[in-house]
């Protein structure tokens, strides 16, 4: 009862707004989307105290969905404990950017649209982490799907907007077209797709069908979480409004993949080969896109592809077998990814929605609060103590560190700690190309309101504060609660670990000195031939262009103007000009004169006659 | 004496031939109308043999109604002829090809 509540009062607020939302006055609005994202954050803290959470799982089935043959599903809701941590981290962050929204949407006229998609996508979003088996979840998958195309189109009058939506619902296709033969897999080989018994069949299962599934669920997992070779949406879908791309396009909806899989860990730890595919996807996508993100003039790009490399990250502790620091990082990104967004919407709605960040600088001594809160959020995502991200990014390289002592790849931490490196150059290039003098613009910049400013506080306090919950000095009550759940035992803190986390921590730090070197004074420096490497994207684009796009094209020019035109215009046109043709000839009959009809009747009548005579 | 049937089996067939003959052959409307009505005198005249030769009475029955349904289309074929000449100021049959394709 409590579980369906959650979900509830986000879909009625949706219900509201869509129906009557056009009537009430601005702030009204904002008010009660707020409201409901708040009531639901109450009730997921009120359901994930119940005991049964910690105990194995809190259920609430809600209905017979589909019962065919052997294979019966369960519509319903389970609160365990780790999706009660990602309800948590939805309501809360949720709630907080509905806040910041009210100020960052005051001006725009359709703030009654926006609000009832936020809601509806909060709703969602619940759904896809409270469901209790594989199809409500895939459920919750496209809806939340849906919400981020209608959002990230949102301003659909603009052409790159309305573009760029579809790029992701497109792209995301592919992605689920994968997860769905997976999903249908798993169904017709085990017969149940609840999450409770899955794990139980794991082991029972033929290990190349068991590897199929989970690498069919993975390529869903690539599009919804853009991981390589499905990341390309992702950054243009920063055409949204900019609370949008903080809340579904870093905090949490492109994390369902990683939920996703940390959800179905017995599948993925139980299938052979798997793993070693999510860990190296995982690994090349955090560098990849690490790289990109360093050559961005784009602001929001540059959170953008930094959003895809943390993603990275996430992807390597799964693969690993680190789903507690994977969940951990998942949840401190939540907080310090959305404060950096929230950050860059503040400047944006200071400077007039200038986002080039050639044209911006000089922002610290009008925007002290933005500033500071885009520092916090800079220092955590580049892994600097005591910051949050330091907690769950160190946590996942000595992860990979391990695996890699038993037989993992050490091109996994490799690629791990040069992502730490570039990220921290990123990070510094992007706080001083906004924040530090000269000024690349002659306005006014005036800092953001109240409503804009306390979410990016608790942000804030979150960032700083996050790792706490991982931090092994005061318990780590997350990292604890979450080892249980996985049973998987907790890493002991060893004296190789320190060293790693010295390692990290250097690496961090010198990635700083290294950025604030080569950007000192805002200069525009672009690297080079790499650097043009990197903004090409290593030419992915271009690869794409060549294998898939250009093949397309050529068929569906074959298509238009040999099918379409010879063959199928063809036979249409032929039969019409048959007719005619037919029809010229056949009216040469039609004289209008009596007596020829006359001799025709008499002529017919002769045959038959003669027919019948001569038989 | 009686005159055998197939006399009158001729004679029917003759008038029928007149009949068709007037029918493909002339213009004026009015001449067409009345070869229509030999054709179907003709066809009675059978009508009344048969039944005569047989000792029937359908043959005769079937007269009468070729005699109403004449009847009938005298009215009908008039009455459009009529029409046909106060438009045209002709009746002549190859003036009338308005279904000329």
């Amino acid at each position: 009862m409590l579980l369906a509540l959650i979900i509830a009062f986000p879909l009625a607020g949706w219900l509201i707004l869509g129906v009557v939302g056009g009537r009430l006055p601005r702030r009204v609005i904002g008010i009660f989307a707020s409201g409901t994202v708040a009531l639901a954050f109450v009730a997921s803290v009120a359901a994930s105290r119940h005991p049964a959470v910690s105990a194995g799982g809190l259920t609430a089935p809600l209905f017979s969905w589909i019962s065919v043959g052997t294979l019966t599903v369960t519509a319903g809701l389970l609160m365990d404990r780790l999706s009660s941590l990602m309800a948590l981290v939805v309501t809360g962050v949720g709630f907080l950017i509905h806040v910041y929204s009210m100020g960052y949407m005051a001006d725009d006229r359709s703030s009654a649209r926006y609000f009832a998609y936020l809601n509806l996508f909060i709703a969602s979003m619940l759904l896809l982490v409270l469901g209790s088996n594989l199809l409500v979840l895939f459920v919750g998958w496209e809806l939340v799907g849906l919400c981020s195309y209608l959002l990230i189109g949102f301003w659909f009058d603009r052409e790159r907007a309305a573009q760029a939506g579809r790029k992701a619902f497109i792209v995301n296709r592919i992605g689920d077209a994968g997860f769905l033969l997976g999903i249908l897999l798993l169904a017709t080989s085990t017969g149940t797709l609840e999450f409770g018994r899955i794990g139980a069949l794991a082991s029972q299962m033929v290990p190349g069908l068991l590897t199929a599934i989970t690498l069919l669920l993975f390529v869903g997992a690539t599009g919804k979480s853009a991981q390589l070779p499905l990341y390309v949406w992702l950054p243009d879908a920063m055409e949204g409004p900019t609370p949008v791309s903080a809340l579904i396009h870093a905090a949490t909806m492109v994390t369902a993949g990683v939920y996703m899989i940390a959800r179905l860990y017995p599948l993925f730890i139980t299938a052979p080969l798997t793993l070693p595919v999510v860990a190296g996807v995982g690994a090349a996508t955090a560098f990849f896109a690490a790289t990109i993100a360093l050559v961005q003039w784009d602001l929001k790009r540059v959170l953008a592809y930094s959003t895809i490399s943390q993603l990275g990250y996430m992807f390597v502790a799964m693969g690993v077998v680190a789903m507690p620091a994977g969940m951990f990082h998942l949840t401190t990104h939540a907080f310090f990814k959305a404060l950096r967004f929230l950050a860059a919407g503040s400047v944006m709605h200071a400077m007039g929605g200038v986002i080039d960040m050639r044209q911006l600088g000089g922002l610290a001594g009008a925007m002290r609060w933005t500033a500071l809160g885009f520092v916090i959020g800079a220092l955590a995502l580049a892994g600097i103590p005591p910051f949050a991200g330091f907690f769950s990014k160190d946590l996942i390289l000595e992860a990979a560190f391990t695996s890699a002592q038993h037989g993992g790849s050490w091109l996994v931490w490799v690629a791990g700690l040069a992502t730490a490196f570039v990220t921290a150059v990123y990070v510094t290039r992007a706080a001083i190309l906004t924040f530090l003098p000269p000024a690349g613009h002659h306005g006014h910049p005036h800092e953001a309101p109240p409503t804009m400013r306390w979410p990016m506080a608790v942000l804030a306090v979150l960032s700083v504060g996050g790792g706490a919950l991982g931090a092994q000095a005061v318990g780590a009550p997350l990292l604890h609660s979450l080892d249980r759940f996985f049973a998987i035992a907790p890493a002991a803190e060893s004296a190789p670990a320190v060293f790693l986390t010295m390692i990290s921590v250097a690496i961090g730090a010198l990635g700083i000195v290294t950025g604030a070197f080569l950007y000192r004074g805002r200069r525009e420096v672009t690297l080079g031939a790499v650097g043009r490497f990197f903004e090409q994207q290593w030419y992915v684009d271009r690869v794409y262009e060549a294998v898939i796009l250009a093949p397309a094209r050529a068929l569906a020019h074959f298509c238009a103007d040999v099918i379409e035109t010879r063959g199928i215009d063809g036979a249409v046109n032929g039969v019409a000009a048959l007719v005619v043709r037919a029809g010229g000839t056949l009216r040469q009959a039609q004289t209008g004169y009596v007596r020829s009809y006359a001799a025709a009747i008499l002529a017919g009548t002769i045959v038959v006659l003669g027919y019948w005579l001569l038989r | 004496m009686t005159v055998p049937i197939g006399a009158y089996l001729a004679l029917g067939a003759l008038l029928f031939v007149l009949g068709v003959a007037g029918v493909l052959l002339r213009r004026s409307a009015l001449i067409v109308f009345m070869s229509i009505e030999l054709m179907l005198n003709a066809v009675n005249l059978t009508f009344v043999a048969f039944a005569r030769q047989l000792g029937r009475l359908e043959g005769q029955v079937a007269v009468f109604f070729v005699l109403v349904v004449a009847a009938v289309e005298v009215v009908v074929g008039l009455a459009i002829i009529i029409a046909i000449f106060r438009t045209r100021s002709t009746i002549d049959l190859d003036d009338v090809d308005l279904l000329r394709g």
